[in-house]
Formats: C-alpha cells, sequence, structure tokens
C-alpha cells in the first residue's frame, strides 16, 4: 500500500493503493470513477481505455504508478471541461453518440469514446478507414460498430458544419414515406 | 387473452407524435457520460468480495472439502460449498438440474464447488488455493455421439440410463410420402458449432441483507423474475423478503438469462457474514458459465416439385447441450418448431435429441435454438434452387406462405412483411445484375428467416399477466413508469417511455421509468425470447390509455365540453373546437388529481391462446412473428482460403418501429454478430475438457476494421397485435445472415460449406475436393469457370 496522487480530470486526487493496482482498479474501487469499465482485465477489449496525456491508454495495463504526474481524461471529465471551455450540453462526441444510437448496453462506450475523441485531436478528417483503425482496439458486441462510425463521423461533419453522411434505413423510410419506393433508383453499384 | 391485451395499431389521436421518430434514448446521456451505475460499480459500505473454486476435472466425484485452512486465513470471513446451498434449481421448472455449488459431482472444468468471502479480492483468491479438494475422476464426454451411444456413466444421476437431456419428434403430414413423390429431393448434413454471447461486461451480482431482514440482490440479469424465484427457492427464503434490482447491464445476449451461481452465493455470503458481498467474474469465468449457441449436427431432406415448390421437410439434429439442462428443453422444441416460416411446406418432421456432454453449458444466445437449422434449411433451399434453375430469390418468393395464415404446425402467423424484405435486400444488392455474374471469388447469397415476438409459454405455468407496467401521475407534471422489463441496452425502459408519451399527449423528457427493481415495478417476465417490446409495449399501452380518460375526463368536466373535443397533444391538452382553450399537462394532471384523487394506473399483456393441440405446441407460438431477410457479398481468396465479406444488405419486417434508429441498431448488431460466429469465433474445448482459449484474444470478436459495411431496411408490416403494431427487432436479423454468407460462398467459388465456422482451412479443403471432382468430370467444369471469367 503506498500514497498515490494522481491528476485525472484537471484535479489533484490523493489516494492510497496496494503497489500493484492498476490505473483502472484505483480510478474505480479508489477514486470512485466508475466510468471506466473492466470488461477483460487483460488489455483485450478496450472498455478500460482513458487519455494519459492525451494518448489513449488501456487503464487495465497500466500501473497506477505508471500514471503519476500526468493528465489523465476519464469519461467522467467530458463533460464537465465541455461546459468549463464554453460548451452546452456534453462534449460533441458524447452528443453524436447518444443520438446516432451508439450507446446500446453501453459498457464499452466510455473506452470507444475516447479512442475516438483522441483520434479526432490527432486527425481533424480522418477518413472512415482512419475512424475503423483507431476504435479497433475497443471492442463493441451491441452494435456491429454501425452507428458508433456514424457517431464519430457525424461529430466531424459537424463540427465544420458539413451535412453528416445518412445511413440507408433514413432515406429509405423518407422513399416510403413520399411514396417514391418504387421509382427508386436501384442499387448504388458495389465497389 | 382480455380486452386489454389488444389495442389495435393506430395512433391514439390522428396521427403519431412521437412513435416512428428517433428519439434519443432515454439512458443514452447516462451511458455517455459514464454516470449510468452497472453492477460491479455498485459499492457498499463494510462490502466483502468473494471468488469461486471450479473444478479442474471435465467429470468426476467430490470425495471430500476441507475448507479449514482457507477459514483460518486473516481477512476470510466465510467459504461455501455445495452443502450449503444444496436445493437443485433450473431456469426450466421441469428441468432443475444445477445446485450454485457443486454437491457431489462436478461435470465441466469450470464448474463451481466452493466460494470464499475475504476483505479483498487478493485475500479471496489465496483462500481458495488452501481449499482442499478430493475429486474421483469419472470419465468424461466431450462428443455428442458418443453421449448418445454411451449410458455409462450418466452425467446426471437423474437420468438412469442415458446421457438424453430432451428428445422431440414431431411430424405434421406426410414426408416420406413427399419425398418420394417429389421431382427433387436434396439431402445434406450440416455442423453448426458453438459460440457464446461476450457481452463486454462480466457477470458481477452484489447483495445485502437488512437487519430486518430483507435480502437486495442486484446482479447483471436479464430475467431478473427469474432469479427471484430462484433465489427463494434455494435459500428457502420467502419471496416478499427478497428484494431484486438489475442495474444496467453491459450486454446480455441470452448470456444472463439463467440464474447464476454467483447469485445464490453471495446471498448466501452475505447472510453468513452479515456484511453485503459482491462477486465479479473474471472474464476467463464468464467463459465457462457460457450458456451460448448449442452445437448442433443436423441432417436435412428437403422434398420440392420441379417448379420449385417445397412438398417436405425432414431434419434429423443432434444437440449438444453441455453439462446442465439450462433452457435445454426449450432449444430442442425450437430447433424444429421455429423452421415453419416464412415458407409453406405441407409436411414437416423434426427428430431432435439434446445430450449432456461434459462441457460448458450450453443455453439462449441470441436467436436461441432456432439459428441452426435455419442455416441447414436455407441452405438446402439454394441447392433446390441450383438445381432446378430457378432464382434463389424466386424459389423464396414461391413458397412464401403469405399472410394471415397458419403454418404446417400450427403456429399462427399474422402480419408478414417477408416480400417486402426479399425486395429491398434484391434491389440494394443490385442481385439481378450481379447474382452468378460477379468473377470468380465474389459471389453474393441470400436468405430468409422469421422468428418469435414472445412466446406464449411462460417458463412456470400460471395465469397472470407476462407483463406490467404501473403508471404514477405527478402534480409536479412528471409521470413515473415502473416497468417490470430488463433493459439489456436493447432500450427497453426508452420504449416505454416513448409509448407512454405518445398516449398521454407528452414531452418524453417528462417521463421517466423506473424498471426491474422487484420492490417497486410488477412482474416482467424480462428479456428473452425477443417478448419485451410486444408485451410490455402493449401493457404501456394498457396503462397510459387508463390515465388518459382519467385526464380526458377531469379537462373535459372543467371545460364543460364533451370528451371527445378534448385531446392531448404536446405537452398540452387542447379542445379541438375550440382553439382558445388550451391547458399544460401538469394543469390536466393537477385537474384529475381533485377529480379522481392520487393518479395511478395499472396495465398488463398475456399472450392469446395459441399453438398446435399436441404436446409442445404452445413452444414457439407467439402472438407475431418477425421476417428477415439478406443478401451477403463474400470474397473468397482461393490462395489463402480467407473468406472476406465486404456487405451486407439486411432487410427487417420489424412491425411498426417504434424508434428506427433503436430498430436498424438492433438489425446491424444481428448482422455483425451472424458473420462473426461464422467466420471468426469458435466455443469449443480440447481433449481433455479444457475450454481452449477463454479470454478476448483468443475468442475472437471481430472489431470495427473486420465488421462488414451494413445495408439496413426496415420493413413495417404493422402487425394487428403489437403495440401500435410493433414485433421484434433484437433476434430476428440474425438468423439469416449465416446461411447467405454459405450461399454467397457457393456462389464465389462453387463450394458449399455445409460445417462452421468457416475457416480458410475448410475452404481449401472444399477447393481441393472441388477441383478432384472438376478433374474427374475431364475438365468440362473448368472450360465453364474459363466461360464465366471471360464474361468479365
Amino acid at each position: 500500500m503506498r500514497g498515490i496522487e494522481l491528476d485525472v480530470n484537471g484535479d489533484r486526487l490523493e489516494t492510497a493503493a496496494p503497489d500493484h493496482w492498476t490505473l483502472l482498479e484505483v480510478l474505480r474501487y479508489k477514486l470512485g470513477l466508475t466510468g471506466s469499465k473492466q470488461g477483460c482485465d487483460k488489455g483485450d477489449c478496450g472498455a478500460c481505455t482513458v487519455l494519459v496525456d492525451g494518448q489513449p491508454v488501456l487503464s487495465c495495463l497500466t500501473l497506477a504508478a505508471q500514471a503519476v504526474g500526468k493528465e489523465i481524461t476519464t469519461v467522467e471529465g467530458l463533460r464537465p471541461m465541455h461546459l468549463q471551455s464554453g460548451g452546452v450540453g456534453a462534449d460533441p462526441i458524447q452528443d453524436a453518440f447518444d443520438r446516432c444510437g451508439a450507446l446500446q448496453c453501453g459498457f464499452c462506450q466510455p473506452g470507444m469514446m475516447l479512442s475516438a475523441r483522441a483520434l479526432v485531436a490527432a486527425n481533424a478528417s480522418p477518413s472512415r478507414e482512419e475512424i475503423q483503425k483507431a476504435l479497433s482496439g475497443n471492442l463493441c458486441r451491441c452494435t456491429g460498430y454501425t452507428q458508433i462510425l456514424e457517431a464519430v463521423e457525424t461529430a466531424i461533419a459537424e463540427r465544420v458544419g458539413a451535412e453528416a453522411p445518412r445511413p440507408a434505413w433514413v432515406e429509405d423510410r423518407e422513399h416510403v414515406r413520399e411514396g417514391e419506393l418504387e421509382a427508386r433508383t436501384p442499387a448504388k453499384e458495389a465497389k | 387473452m382480455a380486452a386489454r391485451d389488444i389495442h389495435g395499431p393506430e395512433a391514439p389521436w390522428k396521427e403519431f407524435q412521437v412513435v416512428g421518430k428517433s428519439h434519443r434514448k432515454i439512458d443514452g446521456m447516462a451511458k455517455a457520460t459514464g454516470e449510468a451505475v452497472y453492477a460491479d460499480d455498485i459499492q457498499l459500505p463494510g462490502m466483502l468480495h468473494a471468488k469461486t473454486l471450479r473444478s479442474p476435472h471435465a467429470h468426476a466425484k467430490i470425495v471430500s472439502i476441507d475448507t479449514s485452512r482457507a477459514l483460518a486465513l486473516k481477512g476470510v470471513h466465510a467459504v461455501i460449498t455445495g452443502a450449503d446451498l444444496p436445493i437443485k434449481y433450473g431456469v426450466i421448472p421441469w428441468t432443475p438440474d444445477e445446485t450454485a455449488l457443486a454437491t457431489d459431482r462436478v461435470r465441466f472444468i469450470g464448474d463451481e464447488v466452493a466460494a470464499v468471502a475475504a476483505i479483498d479480492e487478493d485475500t479471496a483468491n489465496a483462500a481458495l488455493e488452501l481449499i482442499d479438494v478430493e475429486y474421483e475422476v469419472l470419465h468424461a464426454y466431450f462428443d455428442p455421439r458418443e453421449a448418445l451411444e454411451r449410458s455409462e456413466p450418466t452425467i446426471h444421476e437423474s437420468r438412469k440410463n442415458n446421457n438424453v437431456s430432451k428428445h422431440v419428434e414431431l411430424e405434421f403430414g406426410d414426408v416420406d410420402g413427399a419425398a418420394e413423390t417429389a421431382d427433387l429431393v436434396v439431402k445434406g448434413e450440416y455442423q453448426f458449432h458453438g459460440s457464446t454471447h461476450g457481452a463486454i461486461e462480466p457477470h458481477c451480482a452484489v447483495a445485502k441483507v437488512s437487519p430486518e431482514g430483507v435480502l437486495t440482490l442486484w446482479s447483471a440479469t436479464q430475467i431478473s423474475h427469474y432469479v427471484h424465484r430462484a433465489l427463494a427457492r434455494v435459500l428457502e427464503w420467502e419471496p416478499q423478503k427478497i428484494r431484486v434490482i438489475q442495474p444496467c447491464i453491459g450486454g446480455a445476449f441470452g448470456g444472463k438469462s439463467d440464474p447464476f451461481s454467483l447469485e445464490f452465493c453471495v446471498a448466501k455470503l452475505a447472510e453468513i457474514t452479515g456484511r453485503p458481498v459482491k462477486m465479479l467474474w473474471t472474464r476467463e469465468e464468464v467463459f465457462y458459465a457460457h450458456r451460448g449457441r448449442h452445437p448442433m449436427q443436423l441432417a436435412y431432406r428437403t422434398s420440392a416439385t420441379k417448379d420449385g415448390k417445397i412438398t417436405g421437410v425432414d431434419a434429423k439434429i443432434l444437440i449438444d447441450g453441455g453439462s446442465y439442462s439450462s433452457f435445454g428443453l426449450v432449444t430442442t422444441y425450437y430447433s424444429g418448431q421455429l423452421l415453419t416460416g416464412p415458407y409453406d411446406f405441407p409436411s414437416y418432421r423434426f427428430n431432435s435429441t439434446r445430450v449432456f456432454t461434459n462441457k460448458p453449458p450450453c443455453g439462449p444466445k441470441r436467436g436461441h435454438g432456432s439459428v441452426q437449422p435455419r442455416f441447414a434449411f436455407e441452405c438446402q433451399l439454394d441447392e433446390v434452387a441450383e438445381q432446378l434453375g430457378i432464382d434463389p430469390i424466386e424459389i423464396r418468393r414461391k413458397n412464401f406462405h403469405g399472410e394471415h395464415t397458419q403454418t404446417v404446425n400450427g403456429q399462427r402467423i399474422t402480419s408478414s412483411g417477408y416480400m417486402e424484405c426479399l425486395d429491398k435486400v434484391e434491389r440494394g444488392s443490385a442481385w439481378r445484375e450481379r447474382h452468378r455474374q460477379l468473377p470468380t471469388g465474389q459471389g453474393l447469397g441470400v436468405a430468409g428467416s422469421m422468428y418469435i415476438s414472445g412466446t406464449n409459454y411462460p417458463i412456470y405455468p400460471n395465469e397472470m399477466p407476462q407483463a406490467g407496467i404501473q403508471l404514477k401521475a405527478d402534480r409536479s407534471g412528471l409521470v413515473t413508469v415502473f416497468s417490470g422489463a430488463n433493459d439489456i441496452g436493447q432500450g427497453s425502459n426508452s420504449v416505454v417511455r416513448y409509448i407512454v408519451a405518445e398516449e398521454l399527449g407528452m414531452d418524453p423528457t417528462d417521463v421517466r421509468v423506473l424498471a426491474a427493481d422487484s420492490d417497486l415495478c410488477p412482474v416482467d417476465l424480462g428479456a428473452y425470447s425477443s417478448r419485451v417490446t410486444f408485451m410490455v409495449g402493449n401493457a404501456a399501452v394498457d396503462a397510459a390509455r387508463k390515465l388518459r380518460a382519467k385526464l380526458v375526463a377531469a379537462v373535459a368536466e372543467h371545460w364543460e365540453v364533451e370528451e371527445k373535443r378534448v385531446r392531448l397533444i404536446m405537452g398540452r391538452a387542447i379542445d379541438l373546437e375550440d382553439t382558445e382553450k388550451v391547458l399544460s399537462t401538469r394543469e390536466a394532471i393537477q385537474l384529475a388529481e381533485a377529480k379522481f384523487d392520487t393518479l395511478g394506473s395499472t396495465g398488463a399483456y398475456n399472450t392469446p391462446t395459441l399453438g398446435g393441440d399436441y404436446r409442445g405446441g404452445t413452444i414457439g407460438a407467439s402472438p407475431a412473428y418477425s421476417f428477415t431477410a439478406h443478401i451477403v457479398e463474400a470474397h473468397v481468396d482461393e490462395e489463402t482460403g480467407r473468406i472476406t465479406v465486404p456487405k451486407v444488405w439486411c432487410a427487417h419486417d420489424c412491425g411498426r418501429a417504434l424508434n428506427p434508429r433503436l430498430v436498424a441498431g438492433q438489425i446491424e448488431g444481428s448482422v455483425y454478430m451472424g458473420i462473426a460466429e461464422a467466420l471468426m469465433e469458435d466455443h469449443k474445448v480440447n481433449r481433455f475438457g479444457l475450454h481452449s482459449g477463454p479470454s478476448l484474444l483468443d475468442y475472437r470478436m471481430p472489431t470495427a476494421i473486420d465488421t462488414p459495411d451494413i445495408e439496413t431496411y426496415i420493413v413495417e408490416s404493422v402487425d394487428p397485435e403489437g403495440p401500435y403494431g410493433a414485433k421484434e427487432a433484437g433476434e430476428g436479423p440474425l438468423h439469416s445472415a449465416i446461411p447467405a454468407l454459405a450461399n454467397a460462398i457457393h456462389d464465389a467459388v462453387g463450394i458449399r460449406l455445409r460445417e462452421l465456422p468457416f475457416t480458410p482451412a475448410k475452404v481449401l479443403a472444399a477447393l481441393a475436393e472441388k477441383r478432384m471432382s472438376e478433374g474427374a468430370a475431364a475438365g468440362g467444369a473448368a472450360a465453364k469457370a474459363m466461360a464465366k471469367k471471360e464474361t468479365h
């Protein structure tokens, strides 16, 4: 057991934990920041992802002691930091995830959103392939990733005032409503 | 079925205000900000941590257990074994064959033997090492065929002379006669492998016993009501002294449906120690707990006329159940009962046998029991089409059973949008221009399916409603919904919010939902068999209409107008004939509270009497069925045998989409999960019965890179009995993804893969076999392949 001082979401927090405890354990069970999730406890699923000095890090594979002196951002920090910087509502990534249906069970999403946030901080207009790659360390079992990718693309598009991509089912339903189903042009050519 | 149970598919007023729009989920922002509380997020003062000792043997008698060394360890508060919880349970009341901890026998590597509560997890783990167990190893079964043929030893004492968990044989019409008179008979044997749910949240439960003697259990369960019943049975506590709460849950997919060992253990340990106790399983333990997809060996014989009409289907299925019954009785029925649509065939027989083996127990995984037979049959249908020279989509249209009809096994079909599903994927994928016309190595395949929206079978026989809702209207203008349903991420709490807001003309955010707390909420049977939207939705309509009647009556009296002139809309009450008259919902509630006293209402749903008039006829009987069509594009690398799926088109008939975005999410998640188990996942044990890779690295679940591009279409057939016409969307759209992929592989390289998963080794073996037979056919086929290439 040793005293440990961590810089989390802009606060300097003090606690004590056994030497072998991971950053995830200290965040969850000592500091009460339970937003970071444990899905496998061995670096396979990404649910524990937090930002350390802006980089996505698996907190279940990081000893708490290794994070001393670094800036740690967890999911709990996103909305308050967004509000502090003059924003309204929630962080645009959080808001887009919510609107796009990317949160089903929600368990992988804290890690997923932080990976997404690190990506958009480093790359203002990533391609779909770049987004997929950036999120490939975060397993999701509910969504099939489709609405997650839409959420990230939506947040990116809205940041520059562009129109967010619309999934096929939205287009399709609008055609149904307008009675245009039969007139609809058949399928785009496959790649 | 009472009058309360059917409300018609129409909007309460002229048109929908809330339903049919993609509103945010009720808990989306709580999840996005990390505020949502899951079971392992609960920390109680003085809480102990528990761990489980598991069997290292696949099949053994327990000769003795000595816990004294563990109990002596500083920080250990209690150690329990099977002797402390000897009463058997099982989710199906007819097959109670599980105990919370093994009493005298272990049946798979990972079976629970003892549990320790200690001051922290490290101490609990150290104590597990100090428990001395002496085993007498028994012969273990890993091959279901051996388990079927050999009767000594039996895995369960209750089965005297065999290892058969359940056998069902049902025949409708003259199947053998159909085969004799058919123009074409296609036969095939198929193997479906095991896969597991892989919810990202591991199982976790927390229990405490209050000084008054009330046990509270928080558990990551998708069926809190059966957990409640099982706790009362095993602990021998009166059920009213037990409170079960399902906190936010991190995925389930069927894997959190059974009552699990940890729920009984934390309850018992809390009772013994007088302190709250938490148990969080490791990912490895979740793989042992399993309850996933049953491996099946399926033999099918399909008879058809030369113009492609199916005349008979004959199925023989051997089901590998693993070590316990779980839902196996239902699985065995579902393996046959759910195949009888969306096609009409006049004769059908299935002969399904589930056997016990010494492997992690199988149970319900998304598409319970019917994904495996659907794979086999839809592959057969593709062969029938090929041999008769009929387009695979056309043969499905030709055999469509229609709407408002009955299946050969006596299931009532109401709405069906299957034909529209086929149209959508055909057009979306440019099927007519691309099927059988893509370059070698690329192909398109189609398949269809049907699934239940809830089941008539209530697990335990009773006359009470399957679903209940209670409403409380507060003079602040808030309406609180108490819902028994388990929201497992699919959005059931959101759905009841939308429905209540629709009926009461409220802003959805003024409707709050409190769910899955047995002290506060009426009983709902749980999140399984795709029953929640249909049944809980109907109960919500029922409750909200009763409350609406009070609000309307009070406002009408206040305005001194007829009730039919009062409409509740957008957070207001308005007079349809006098635009001057407007009240807020808050004012309407206050008028009603003054007139009727404290305001609330209850609503319920129960299924109509359905199903065939034979033993098992109600299993698989559903008040409505959903329909799905998939087209999968597959690319097969003939050098490496590697299959990639660049794109899947999926159209699903969910009746009215109460929230289209949530429906799309269910469809996409299903497609992903189907392709995942077909190509990447394999839940299996080695020759000693040891799990081959109980981690999320070794059990390969697709990442964002591996998942195909999914094009989703929502088909809304509007069901006469669903809430506003809604049906299920969470399980149906998995089924036909897998046979559509198999059929696409055939279109790509001309091989029929009948054994899942579709690994590169199996592709290469099938390609080699194909080349051999083509060689025997003296180059004719090779010339044809060349010709196919030249057309591009």
